[in-house]
């Protein structure tokens, strides 16, 4: 029942969000300097041309007429059409999301599972692991991802010709496929979430160590591993599933970088297309999709850390 | 790694210390070798992108159709692109525009997010709660996402991208700022000079922002890195700046287009964006370890989980030690930290007998805990215990090894601690808590151990233990929780149960209810106890025997009776004597004038001495002894009689 009145509440309070998110980027888009009809029409459009595809892109009507024919559209699933290709933006969406949600799950899993297993084998055995994270987390902090993947790529791609250099295959169609279309864009993106994870882990469980119930715990003689894999574990986990949350958004919007490198058509190289078109409901379209998805991880994130830790008031 | 994620991924790393800023932190900084070396790094190759029009080879857009695709050569000391211009040349000319944009947004990041957080955090109230939530709002969104939304509206112009990028990471630094100012808000100062009648711009001018400055600066230097790395982002994603004109970013996206026929064009283009995230990466750590004062080397990185095992380390004993039949025979035990430089427990012997219960009295800082813990071992990682012999019936501790202590604790010997809640893990229900002990200590199944953990919650009395069982450490009481402390303890059935100022944090009426307990399970048990305290009255109504500490030391050692009626330390008087039972209501409490001196301030002699009443010169100067003429109490003072002010004190 908690988790059910949790989860109204949460959702219940993302409607604002999600209106002043679209209502924002709407307002902006229509201060847009330029006019949408010349850029479709191209140079040699005549002014009657022009207030025609103007007159039928209904921009010539007031702006909160306008944002409000659109808002009415986007709650019943239409988000408008692309201006160039008159494609629905939301079957461009769907079209785009498989490859995007591919790459940052998978990097999400892998950077979770390897960020937490360093971590932790640093803060209890320190010595060689920690000393290597360190580096890890200071190299990677500073290699720009692009030029990462470019280097992955003249290695594994040009030279040992691994891995395919660009494209994504869906899973349904080969999902060894799928993994190798992947495996660079993931590894890149990865490096430097696992340096954030593994440090954020092993802060967080030293820092566990040295508190009053694991003092006591040790003093009454429990063994090793479950003060270890139970207690310092479950108390560590709460700021590392925070940290995933935020993870999870920027990777959404961090994989722009690596789609438009390996040419994987997802959500990000879609935006960037958009935004060199200026292609304004596809943009508009875009935002609020990312804006469900944040919302919908940080209530995942929010029921996690209650089922973590049991002090978490979620209301 | 996704520009995003850089961003926000720091966030929750990033230090908010709340440390205020030590004076001159910024030239500490650069003292330091890191500090000098990147403040160097920058400032070379900053002045070389200005300094282009003078200091390029060629041109930016020259090119040279016949030197196309060249690697180093003396002409082109940094090889040539597919046009045959200049890379160092490109370089130069293309950090212009980077670095320009990375100040750019280096100053809205910081203009925004000290004057947000300044105000937020010293203004409180409704300000405060608006600007935390515009905050979450803004971390809330997907920067990249904002950002080409921000381009699509604007075109893409390189001012409005970076001023955008300084406003989306700006609340990192608000919060930061905030949490500082809140610090520095709270501190005495602040409030001193808001009595003196300054107005509120005068204490942001001349109190908060001193106390901010440490952590703004280290992560705008951050920030900056990830300016740069972001200018060079958009630029490989063809927005911002157009090719060919060069920009770093521009230059990383010639030489992806090259990656099959020219690949030496990568290193030198990301070699200068590694070098230059690099030096701010570090020029910041190097700023922020030097207002907050840290050493050289990361604390973090030496403290792991074999940090926390502290061996016992045998030493000769000082005197020869009889066999004695006692339960927990103590010879020579110390407890050393800062490489054995700083002693907290100096050579303390003593012994408890089979059921026994000894209490261990003292001010704080006399190294009561530190002693107790020590013969458990779970002192705090640094420190280090030595031994003659610390033996349990006869068996020796003291050669045992982190394993074999651990088969100790809590069957032979439990603990429980003066923090009854904060002693339970918070993630597990009382009852886990202590069905895990059972399970463990007596090797049973969950069910048989769920029933066992119910029995010794009726054990220790606690009212409703269904309920109780199924409750987490913060929905109990104070009394409760160390109820099931104490249930826990039993767990393994232990013949010494210590018990480190149980009742301190508890209320006056839970106080007597915990001792009753103690009490009782001890008549029940046979288990012996070592109870610390500073509470003579708990020492009178609860214990056998008292050691008094002073100083690392243990000062007398009798009968609870004989102390209370007899005391020979001056100390152990002293004690007794501001005791508040025994002051009729209405006087005024006899205090001990002076403090107990810090461990790195003890002598050889009597350390009670510039405290002590009765003190003579020979009481620093020399070694005091132990006393040795009554088996059944020791004192270490060679002045007792003076002490004694009542004829029947003087020792015979």
């Amino acid at each position: 029942m908690r988790v059910v009145s949790t989860i109204g509440r949460r959702l219940l309070r993302s409607i604002p969000l999600l209106f002043t998110v679209s209502l924002v980027s709407f307002v902006l888009s229509s201060l847009r300097p330029g006019d949408t009809a010349g850029v479709i029409l191209g140079t040699g459009a005549t002014p009657e041309q022009k207030a025609i595809v103007t007159e039928q892109l209904g921009l010539n009507r007031p702006v909160p007429e306008q944002y409000w024919s659109w808002l009415t559209d986007a709650v019943r699933g239409d988000l408008g059409r692309s201006v160039f290709s008159n494609e629905s933006v939301s079957g461009m969406l769907t079209n785009r999301l498989p490859a995007t949600l591919s790459l940052a799950l998978l990097t999400l899993i892998i950077s979770v599972v390897t960020g937490v297993v360093l971590g932790s084998i640093s803060a209890i055995r320190g010595g060689r692991v920690a000393r290597a994270l360190d580096a890890l987390a200071f190299v990677a902090m500073s290699i720009p991802s692009f030029w990462f993947a470019a280097v992955l790529i003249v290695f594994f791609v040009v030279r040992w010709e691994m891995f395919p250099a660009s494209g994504f295959i869906p899973f349904g169609e080969s999902p060894w496929m799928w993994f190798k279309s992947l495996a660079l864009p993931v590894f890149c993106l990865s490096t430097s979430a696992i340096a954030g994870l593994a440090m954020q882990m092993r802060g967080q469980m030293v820092a566990t160590f040295q508190s009053d119930y694991i003092r006591s715990l040790r003093a009454n003689g429990l063994p090793t591993s479950s003060i270890l894999y139970r207690h310092v574990l479950k108390n560590s986990a709460a700021p590392v599933v925070t940290l995933s949350g935020l993870l999870v958004v920027s990777l959404i919007g961090g994989t722009v970088l690596m789609e438009s490198i390996f040419g994987i058509a997802g959500l990000g190289t879609l935006a960037v297309e958009a935004t060199a078109t200026h292609n304004l409901p596809v943009i508009q379209g875009v935002v609020v999709l990312f804006t469900v998805i944040v919302i919908a991880v940080n209530l995942l994130t929010d029921l996690a850390q209650t089922a973590l830790n049991p002090r978490v008031d979620v209301s | 790694m996704s520009i995003a994620a850089e961003i926000e991924v720091e966030a929750p790393t990033a230090d908010a210390s709340i440390a205020r800023a030590q004076p001159h932190f910024l030239r500490q900084a650069i003292a330091r070798p890191s500090g000098a070396v990147c403040v160097v790094v920058i400032l070379v190759i900053a002045t070389a992108c200005v300094a282009a029009t003078w200091l390029a080879p060629y041109g930016p857009l020259e090119q040279d159709l016949l030197a196309a695709r060249q690697g180093p050569s003396g002409a082109h000391l940094l090889g040539t692109d597919a046009l045959g211009r200049d890379i160092l040349s490109r370089l130069l000319f293309g950090g212009r525009v980077t670095l320009f944009g990375a100040v750019i947004a280096m100053t809205v990041f910081s203009v925004i997010g000290v004057t947000l957080g300044v105000i937020a955090g010293s203004t409180g109230g409704r300000v405060d709660r608006a600007i935390t939530a515009a905050v979450e709002l803004v971390q809330s969104m997907p920067g990249l996402i904002v950002l080409l939304v921000v381009l699509a509206i604007f075109g893409s112009s390189e001012p409005v991208a970076m001023v955008s990028l300084g406003i989306l990471a700006s609340p990192t630094l608000v919060r930061i700022v905030r949490t500082a100012a809140i610090a520095a808000r709270a501190e005495l100062f602040v409030t001193a000079a808001r009595v003196a009648g300054l107005t509120a711009r005068q204490i942001q001018q001349r109190h908060i922002l001193p106390a901010v400055a440490g952590p703004a600066i280290t992560q705008v230097t951050l920030f900056g890195a990830v300016a740069i790395l972001t200018e060079a982002g958009l630029g490989v994603l063809g927005l911002g700046v157009q090719r060919p004109d060069p920009t770093w970013g521009n230059l990383v996206a010639d030489a992806q287009d090259l990656l099959r026929e020219h690949q030496w064009m990568l290193v030198p283009t990301g070699a200068i964006l590694v070098v230059m995230s690099l030096a701010l990466g570090l020029l910041g750590n190097a700023i922020r370890d030097a207002y907050s004062g840290r050493s050289l080397r990361s604390t973090q990185l030496e403290q792991t989980w074999k940090t926390m095992h502290v061996p016992m380390v045998a030493t000769e004993p000082k005197a020869a030690t009889p066999d004695t039949d006692a339960l927990l025979s103590v010879r020579d035990l110390s407890v050393t930290v800062n490489d054995g430089t700083t002693v907290l427990v100096d050579a303390i012997s003593f012994d408890v007998a089979v059921g026994e219960s000894v209490g261990i009295v003292g001010e704080s800082g006399c190294g009561k805990t530190m002693a107790v813990t020590a013969i458990l071992r779970v002192t705090p990682p640094g420190s280090t215990v030595t031994a003659a012999r610390c033996a349990l019936e006869g068996r020796d501790l003291v050669a045992l090894d982190e394993r074999g202590i651990n088969a100790v604790r809590g069957r032979e010997i439990a603990y429980i601690s003066q923090e009854p809640i904060s002693s339970l893990d918070p993630s597990f229900t009382a009852g886990q808590q202590v069905v895990e002990a059972v399970r463990h200590h007596r090797g049973i199944g969950k069910a048989e151990a769920t029933r066992v953990a119910l029995q010794l919650f009726e054990q220790v009395h606690l009212p409703d233990p269904a309920r109780v069982f199924a409750s987490y450490p913060h929905e109990l009481s104070g009394g409760m929780a160390q109820r099931v402390a104490i249930a826990r303890a039993l767990a393994g059935r232990p013949r010494l149960l210590i018990a480190d100022e149980p009742t301190t944090a508890l209320d006056v009426t839970v106080q007597a209810e915990i001792l009753d307990l103690l009490r009782e399970i001890r008549e029940t048990t046979g288990m012996a106890i070592v109870l610390v305290t500073h509470d003579f009255g708990v020492l009178a109504d609860s214990c056998d025997r008292a050691l008094v500490m002073y100083g690392g030391r243990i000062v007398e050692d009798a009968p609870v009776r004989s102390l209370i009626y007899d005391p020979r330390h001056p100390y152990a008087r002293a004690l007794l004597a501001s005791n508040p039972a025994e002051i009729p209501s209405g006087d005024r409490l006899p205090t001990i004038p002076g403090i107990v001196p810090p461990p790195d301030r003890w002598t050889v002699g009597c350390r009670f001495a510039d405290r002590c009443p009765s003190a003579r010169t020979d009481c620093c100067t020399t070694m005091i002894p132990m006393s040795a003429e009554d088996p059944d109490r020791r004192y270490l003072c060679i002045h007792p009689h003076l002490a004694a002010q009542l004829p029947e004190a003087v020792h015979a």
